[in-house]
């Protein structure tokens, strides 16, 4: 089966649907997959529930879907940055659910091992507990956080190979294996696309049996806060 | 009374050669400037990192290198990239020995509150949960006080928790204090801060 598609138009045309659960790799505006989040914009497609560490910048990233009212909830660890997203949920057009972040990680990376739910201390005490199981392992008390199962996954890799077979570059690497995980398809985004073989199989970060679509692009890869130290 | 560096620098006396920790954004960032020549500490950055290194020369950013604060920074020689889960595996699962971070509220239990002020703008508490629960000792840097000269060491947080129990010892800069049983112990006083001066300040019971 053929995984490597021409446009994410292409990848995504008979995946999408109103209402769907998109989980989503990157973290701030680092590793996001650009090109997908634009494809689904063009879409239209709406109602949708977003699983994203983050909910991009105003007019990049998530932050394009919610200046066109496609997104419905979003469950995420931290959403500064974003003035649009603050509106809409203080007027109540947009559910939020935090997560603290290694939940929201541990979350999906379950959900994709077929663990439906886990016991974390993370939260015990806060808000986050309110309504929760919980339950004392050798003394400790922990609580019952449940897997997502996302509908698709959407995330950028550095370099894939036809099978799939993906690398990432350093820390862009982040939401994207667990995004890919939890989903029930998985659409990559890449900046290159190499022959199958040529990628030393001990070096391969997600295997390709996670990936089922691949798309190549041009990425603007934009950096949120640009900090330097001056010249020696 | 300590300014903000040298907050930094008596936070810095907490690490040990080898430790590998966490520093939160602000002035526990300002830690890794006073980590002592010889001394092999691992800085990891949550986002998927250990081995931060210094912001880029200017032209030298790479925007797929970045803390979890996002800004761009550097590798180094023994730096090592993961993915979010296996991140926050190694925090959870208490390899991470030390995180060192900002607060608004403690309490002399060792609460914690730092992520949300009810009724004004959240944003989120990130990967702070997750931290305070998971490693191995939390060390609280903040002002003593607040802007309103109210004490930030509480009898009890007012604020929204970020974990229960959590905090080990609080640099402020009026001095360095510890969660013991019953209270907060005083250790060590600001230059020029007398321990009255720290006992005025704090409305949370001071045990010794």
């Amino acid at each position: 089966m053929k995984k490597v598609y021409g446009t994410a138009e292409e990848a995504l045309k008979d995946l999408l649907f109103d209402g769907m659960f998109i989980a989503s790799g990157g973290f701030g505006l680092c590793g996001i997959p650009e090109l997908l989040l634009e494809a689904i914009k063009d879409a239209g497609t709406k109602d949708l529930t977003f699983a994203s560490n983050n909910a991009g910048v105003d007019n990049f990233g998530i932050g394009i879907l919610l200046e066109t009212r496609q997104v419905k909830k979003m469950i995420s660890s931290y959403v500064g940055e974003n003035a649009e997203f603050m509106r809409q949920y203080l007027a109540g057009e947009l559910e939020l659910e935090f997560n603290p972040q290694g939940t929201l990680a541990e979350r999906m990376r379950s959900a994709g091992c077929g663990i439906p739910g886990f016991y974390t201390k993370t939260g015990v005490g806060t808000i986050i507990a309110d309504g929760k199981e919980h339950k004392d392992f050798n003394g400790e008390t922990y609580i019952l956080e449940e897997s997502l199962f996302a509908d698709l996954s959407i995330i950028k890799a550095w370099k894939a190979d036809e099978t799939g077979n993906l690398i990432f570059r350093k820390t862009a690497r982040n939401f994207n294996p667990p995004a890919a995980m939890c989903g029930k398809v998985c659409v990559v985004e890449v900046e290159e696309i190499v022959p199958t073989g040529s990628i030393d199989p001990d070096l391969i970060h997600l295997p390709g049996i996670y990936v089922h679509r691949i798309i190549k692009g041009q990425h603007e890869k934009r950096i949120e806060q640009r900090t330097t130290r001056p010249a020696a | 009374m300590w300014d903000r560096d040298q907050m930094a620098a008596r936070a810095a006396k907490e690490l040990e050669d080898g430790m590998y920790v966490n520093l939160g954004i602000g002035i526990p960032t300002l830690v890794s400037n006073y980590i002592p020549e010889g001394m092999n500490v691992t800085l990891q950055s949550e986002n998927g990192m250990l081995g931060m290194g210094p912001f880029p020369f200017e032209g030298q950013e790479d925007s797929d290198l970045i803390n979890a604060g996002k800004q761009t920074i550097t590798e180094l020689p023994q730096t090592a990239y993961f993915d979010s889960a296996t991140s926050f595996g190694m925090i959870r699962g208490g390899k991470i020995a030390m995180a060192i971070l900002g607060a608004m509220e403690v309490a002399e239990n060792g609460d914690l509150a730092n992520w949300m002020i009810p009724g004004k703008l959240v944003k989120g508490m990130g990967g702070a949960m997750d931290l305070v629960s998971g490693v191995g000792r939390v060390i609280v840097v903040m002002d003593h006080t607040n802007k309103h000269g109210d004490s930030k060491l509480l009898r009890e947080c007012t604020l929204p928790l970020t974990g229960k129990s959590v905090v080990h010892r609080i640099i402020t800069n009026l001095g360095v204090l510890d969660v013991v049983s019953g209270g907060l112990e005083i250790i060590e006083c600001a230059d020029g801060i007398s321990e009255q001066e720290v006992r005025s300040a704090t409305e949370a019971k001071i045990v010794n």
